[in-house]
């Protein structure tokens, strides 16, 4: 059974006086369990609301999301338990403590808060948060260190379906290299599949098994990220990430800065 | 056992609630230092207009009875508005902090999280309108031996069922509306402040006011309240009213989880969910 399959899935937003634009149109993709699979587009070509959609947090307009065979819609409840999501703002109680913002979001999933203190204990050393940063207002944590806090938030309850939505975006180089270690960590450990939204290219090439290109609502390339590098790759020089995006989409990366869907 | 798992976590979900409220509340005991201060110098405002009144007037008006039934208004929506506004103001709320996505992406059922939330609202409203009566108490001769304080007590229990419901049913409006949504439910706040007979007695209202004073469930609670305390009216003569309005409340909160849920589906199919006003 997939991970997650995407079948025909659209997404469309009413737009002021530009009317219905489509978010999404047409996608279709499949993840296998333990794969750490990316989604590579610019600002606004639709990433966020993939992700949301398969979190259950947007409703499709048409087409099929299945996660481990459950229906996003008809059987989201299942779905939330099997999901969890790290997105590219700190999405905390600023005035709260890691701790008590971890206690709060594991007592929403049922783990009791003597087991959850454990727990992120366990992970904020794992991940080398400082002690004293702990009980601090999250307001008072760099950007990395709620970075973090977030990716521990995630696995306190160990979902199978890991949601990243750009969680490196904004990370000095080195948080950066970190979460990325940590996510292949746990895939390594866990089994965790991996779902991550990018506009990194070296990001998508260093930890993906395989990538999607998505360019305004659609998916124009697919495969791993050796196969779409060999696929322009003309004159037996190695070709990167960012000669794959201009070869399928007729683009530089970045022209493309439109607004996000949602 | 099994049958139990899903309702043990979903007490746990509703305790995250209230200690995410309580661990709130104390981050920003500023703030609940200057909105406490703020309620007692109002609630004194107020009830000093009953001394005031006997002042101009003279000896026809009893200035301590206009004083203790002022006082029974103020201090009674100053809880119900406390708890209608911790309801009404949950999703703005989170909007504000950014993690209305989490606490919707979560396995936890949405009743869950207005009852949670609901319970918080109860508790601290009922310890803020203590602290502020007790410190009025130091402005004022009040006299409460005739009062039936297990009346008043019921009341209030049951007046907060009704103020629940209404605070779910405001709390769609800035779910559908992510710009104007808080403002919205300021305005039936302040709609039912004018009709509930919070500061006098409802029949000197308009007929059509007096119309929309039916429908308030202020308006029992601070009318049941104040027969309780400053006639000693007991719950023998209150039965039925309570246990109407006990039902009404009930109804009004599945009616309101309802409503909440048919929103949230819009917010979902429309993006609204996360946008911020």
């Amino acid at each position: 059974m997939d991970a997650l399959s995407i079948r025909d899935l659209e997404k469309r937003f009413v737009k002021g006086r530009r009317g219905e634009v489509y978010a999404l149109r047409g996608i279709g993709l499949r993840v296998a369990p333990g794969e750490i699979y990316g989604v590579l587009g610019p600002n606004g070509s639709g990433k966020s609301t993939l992700v949301r959609i398969v979190a259950t947090l947007l409703l499709p307009d048409a087409g099929e999301v299945r996660v481990f065979g459950h229906d996003v819609v008809r059987e989201a409840w299942k779905v939330r338990e099997l999901i969890h999501r790290v997105s590219a703002e700190a999405a905390f109680f600023k005035k709260l403590s890691p701790m008590e913002n971890l206690l709060y979001g594991a007592r929403l999933y049922g783990i009791p808060g003597r087991i959850a203190a454990r727990r992120a204990r366990e992970l904020f050393s794992r991940l080398g948060l400082p002690p004293d940063r702990i009980g601090k207002p999250m307001e008072q944590l760099s950007r990395g260190q709620q970075q973090k806090v977030a990716v521990a938030r995630a696995f306190l309850h160990p979902p199978r379906l890991l949601l990243l939505d750009e969680p490196t975006t904004g990370l000095d180089p080195r948080s950066k290299r970190e979460v990325q270690e940590l996510i292949l960590e746990l895939r390594e450990r866990e089994g965790t599949t991996v779902f991550l939204t990018t506009h990194d290219m070296e990001e998508a090439d260093r930890i993906c098994d395989r990538v999607a290109i998505l360019d305004e609502g659609r998916i124009v390339a697919q495969g791993t990220p050796a196969a779409l590098k060999a696929r322009v790759s003309c004159d037996g020089s190695e070709a990167t990430m960012e000669d794959v995006f201009f070869a399928v989409t007729g683009k530089e990366w970045g022209d493309d800065e439109g607004p996000e869907a949602t | 056992m099994r049958g139990l798992r899903p309702l043990r976590r979903e007490l746990i979900a509703t305790w995250g609630f209230v200690a995410r409220n309580v661990h709130l509340t104390k981050r920003y005991w500023g703030w609940e230092l200057v909105w406490f201060v703020y309620s007692l110098t109002s609630s004194l405002a107020v009830a000093y207009i009953g001394l005031g009144t006997e002042r101009l007037s003279g000896p026809g008006v009893d200035g301590n009875y206009l004083t203790l039934y002022l006082l029974v208004g103020t201090l009674v929506w100053s809880y119900l508005s406390q708890i209608f506004y911790v309801i009404s103001e949950m999703v703005a709320w989170e909007r504000w902090e950014g993690t209305i996505e989490y606490t919707f992406m979560a396995p936890s059922s949405r009743l869950t999280h207005l009852v949670g939330t609901s319970l918080f609202a109860v508790v601290y409203g009922i310890a803020r309108t203590l602290l502020i009566l007790a410190a009025a108490a130091l402005f004022f001769d009040l006299d409460l031996a005739g009062a039936d304080l297990g009346a008043a007590t019921l009341w209030l229990f049951v007046g907060s069922i009704s103020f629940t419901g209404f605070g779910i049913l405001a709390a769609v409006m800035p779910l559908l509306f992510p710009e104007r949504g808080v403002q919205m439910t300021n305005v039936v706040a302040a709609l039912l402040l004018l009709v509930s007979g919070v500061y006098y007695p409802v029949e000197v209202l308009p007929g059509w006011l007096q119309f929309l004073a039916r429908a308030s469930p202020a308006t029992y609670v601070i009318r049941g309240l104040r027969e309780a305390i400053l006639e000693g009216r007991g719950l023998g003569d209150a039965a039925r009213p309570l246990v109407l309005l006990f039902l009404g409340g009930l109804a009004m909160i599945l009616f309101g989880t309802w409503v909440f849920s048919l929103a949230e589906r819009y917010a979902k199919r429309t993006g609204r969910l996360k946008r911020s006003g």
